[in-house]
């Protein structure tokens, strides 16, 4: 009996993806968007993977690196310091998927003629909501009193301990770009009062601005910190500026652990020495402070803000977006200005 | 006014029974060990009720004091008070509206935030250590969710102020329309949960409105829908959300109000999708002090013969 053999021949497989072919982009260390969104980039542009490789970074870097262009990378991950950016002699762009620029080296890209481009206002929005979520359960102790409920204390220990009210308090923002316009125009709908700090007065609003962050302070009852890290601003909120925002004083932080001088930000809360805070950002992420645990008045969150889904897929069509307009010789889409 | 003897029905709050001591002839039901024993000895002096949302003054309190005036609620909501008989009996009742608006609406939003961006159970996983062990994972977005009220009169418009600073889209589901709003009117609630992404309860307890919130509106809501209930426990079918939530049939859920307070249902105690609050809608020191002072000039105003301030009855 004849074998069943097809008369006509098999089809030829899809033809693989030549990936030589497509635009190199280096990158270090995975960002967080690629545990969802790896494939939207791999289709389009050739990974050099450094964290894939078994050898040392510089070496991989000295090897396969030599004449890739772009490079995407994230707050995570090793920071983009002049010794990396000197083994990437053809690099033009950095594309990083977060609105912070701390992690990359700016003069060495000013100097090198290195465009950056960041994520814009892409999650500004979710960032402001968290900072006012956090904000509304240190005031009106949500998550304590959802403790407090699940531990079944509301029928054995009786009605729970007053809150704080959130119209008319003064919140002032510390730096009022993006995510900080965001939030006071979130707040204003409460019945709050804002006020702010940042490197300049802001023409486009009527609040009132305060050259110095300890005066801001000692003029409200709120301080939201949505400004980048630098060196202007690393342990900017230290222990002066928290006594002057006082016992009743709430801090809420959505920027960057570092810009809070946090272990005076533990002594002041474990002390009394002020009210309350909601922080989603760290020092030593992912190790945030023991003393913090025991204090109901302090709400934590794992650096979460921009985590949503519609952000992440947002970011990762930016992030595409400004690489195929670098490779298309295009203008970027969300290019960092220098200031 | 020392003489007039005013019964003030629970521990609702430090400030007004120190108040009420220092102006009238306090009497607490709760040092009472039985009822009996309180109608013994009280029954003929006491002119005044300040109840709470907790114990108000029923038919059978109202029967056992014939020279009951006036009752001054420490409360915007009125569901323990037997306004009929009140109203039969000429007996003036007040409330405590406006004052509080903003403190419910404010904690509808935080539960709304809390809910939907997984605020308490991120603060859980930080506190349980389990962040070195890996990010904490997406939620969703909360700008742009459309948001249905159901009811909206004072904290119904206050949340909606707020949550149209956010960009959601509001409608409602009301009486009657309110063509002064911009927002878009449903004239019946299952059309209302069909079209809306978060459903927040913020109407009065009445006959009509009992469990309102039942299978079929949570059901319309649906597996991503979120349940926000600032109202009061009643309003929701509470066993049926119960098992929507148990069985995913309903999103998530914000509560601050349950039927049998404060027993809340265990089950819920292992969701991460709920949050749950102990009836604290209005208790903040700025609040409790506020309606205090308004049961005060309510009490003064009725027995100096003046206007009340806050009248419902």
């Amino acid at each position: 009996m004849a074998s069943d053999q097809a008369t006509t021949p098999p089809p030829p497989p899809p033809p693989e993806i030549q990936s030589h072919d497509l635009p190199k982009v280096i990158v270090l260390h995975p960002p967080p968007v690629f545990n969802y969104f790896k494939d939207l980039f791999s289709k389009k542009f050739h990974l050099l993977k450094a964290w894939e490789s078994p050898l040392p970074r510089h070496e991989f870097l000295t090897n396969h690196a030599h004449s890739v262009q772009a490079m995407l990378c994230s707050g995570t991950g090793p920071p983009i310091s002049a010794d990396i950016l000197r083994l990437l002699p053809s690099l033009r762009l950095v594309v990083t998927t977060s609105a912070g620029l701390n992690h990359i080296d700016l003069t060495e890209c000013r100097n090198r003629g290195i465009s950056i481009a960041n994520a814009g206002e892409v999650f500004s929005e979710d960032v402001a909501d968290l900072a006012v979520g956090l904000l509304i359960d240190v005031f009106r102790k949500i998550s304590a009193s959802d403790r407090y409920v699940r531990h079944g204390l509301w029928a054995t220990k009786g009605d729970y301990p007053l809150g704080s009210k959130l119209g008319g308090k003064r919140i002032g923002i510390v730096g009022l770009g993006s995510i900080g316009f965001q939030v006071a125009k979130r707040l204003e709908a409460f019945g709050c009062n804002i006020s702010y700090n940042s490197r300049k007065r802001k023409d486009f609003v009527s609040y009132p601005f305060y050259t110095n962050v300890c005066e801001l302070a000692a003029n409200s009852d709120v301080l939201i910190i949505c400004c980048g890290l630098t060196e202007q601003t690393r342990h900017m909120i230290n222990r002066e500026v928290l006594l002057a925002l006082g016992k009743e004083g709430v801090i809420v932080n959505i920027g960057r652990g570092a810009i809070i001088h946090e272990k005076e930000l533990v002594q002041c809360l474990v002390q009394g020495e002020i009210g309350g805070a909601g922080l989603d950002v760290f020092e030593n992420e992912p190790d945030v402070p023991k003393e913090l645990f025991e204090l109901d008045n302090v709400v934590l969150a794992p650096h979460m803000a921009v985590f949503t889904t519609e952000s992440f897929k947002d970011l990762c069509d930016l992030m595409i977006g400004n690489l195929e307009a670098f490779f298309s010789k295009k203008p970027l889409l969300s290019l960092v200005m220098n200031e | 006014m020392d003489s007039i003897t005013v019964l003030m029905t629970s521990p609702m709050s430090d400030y007004l029974e120190t108040q009420l001591r220092d102006r009238f002839n306090l009497v607490k039901l709760w040092t009472y060990s039985s009822k009996t024993d309180f109608f013994k000895h009280n029954s003929h002096s006491i002119r005044a009720v300040v109840g709470n949302t907790k114990i108000g003054a029923d038919a059978e309190l109202i029967d056992s004091l014939p020279e009951l005036e006036i009752v001054s609620s420490y409360s915007v909501g009125l569901d323990k008070i037997d306004l009929r008989k009140c109203q039969e009996k000429g007996i003036r009742v007040t409330n405590t509206p406006d004052v509080l608006t903003d403190d419910v609406a404010d904690v509808a939003m935080g539960l709304m935030l809390a809910v939907t961006r997984r605020v308490c159970e991120c603060d859980r996983f930080v506190r349980r250590g389990l962040w070195p062990k890996g990010n904490f994972r997406l939620t969703n977005k909360f700008s742009g969710m459309q948001v249905g009220i159901v009811g909206l009169d004072r904290i119904g418009s206050a949340i909606a102020k707020r949550a149209e600073a956010f960009g959601c889209p509001i409608s409602y589901y009301s009486r009657s329309e309110k063509p002064e709003t911009n927002y878009k009117y449903f004239s019946n609630i299952i059309d209302l949960a069909v079209n809306c992404q978060i459903l927040v309860v913020a109407c009065a307890l009445t006959k009509e409105t009992h469990h309102i919130i039942n299978r079929e509106v949570i059901d319309a809501l649906g597996p991503e829908g979120i349940l926000i209930n600032i109202g009061r426990g009643s309003h929701i079918d509470e066993p049926e959300l119960v098992s929507a939530l148990l069985e995913g049939r309903l999103g998530g859920a914000g509560l601050d109000v349950f039927e049998n307070e404060p027993e809340v249902p265990e089950q819920l105690f292992g969701l991460e999708n709920v949050v749950l609050m102990p009836h604290v809608g209005s208790d903040t020191v700025e609040t409790a002090d506020a309606m205090a002072d308004l049961v005060i000039k309510n009490l003064e105003a009725h027995f100096l013969k003046k206007p009340l301030l806050t009248p419902v009855v």
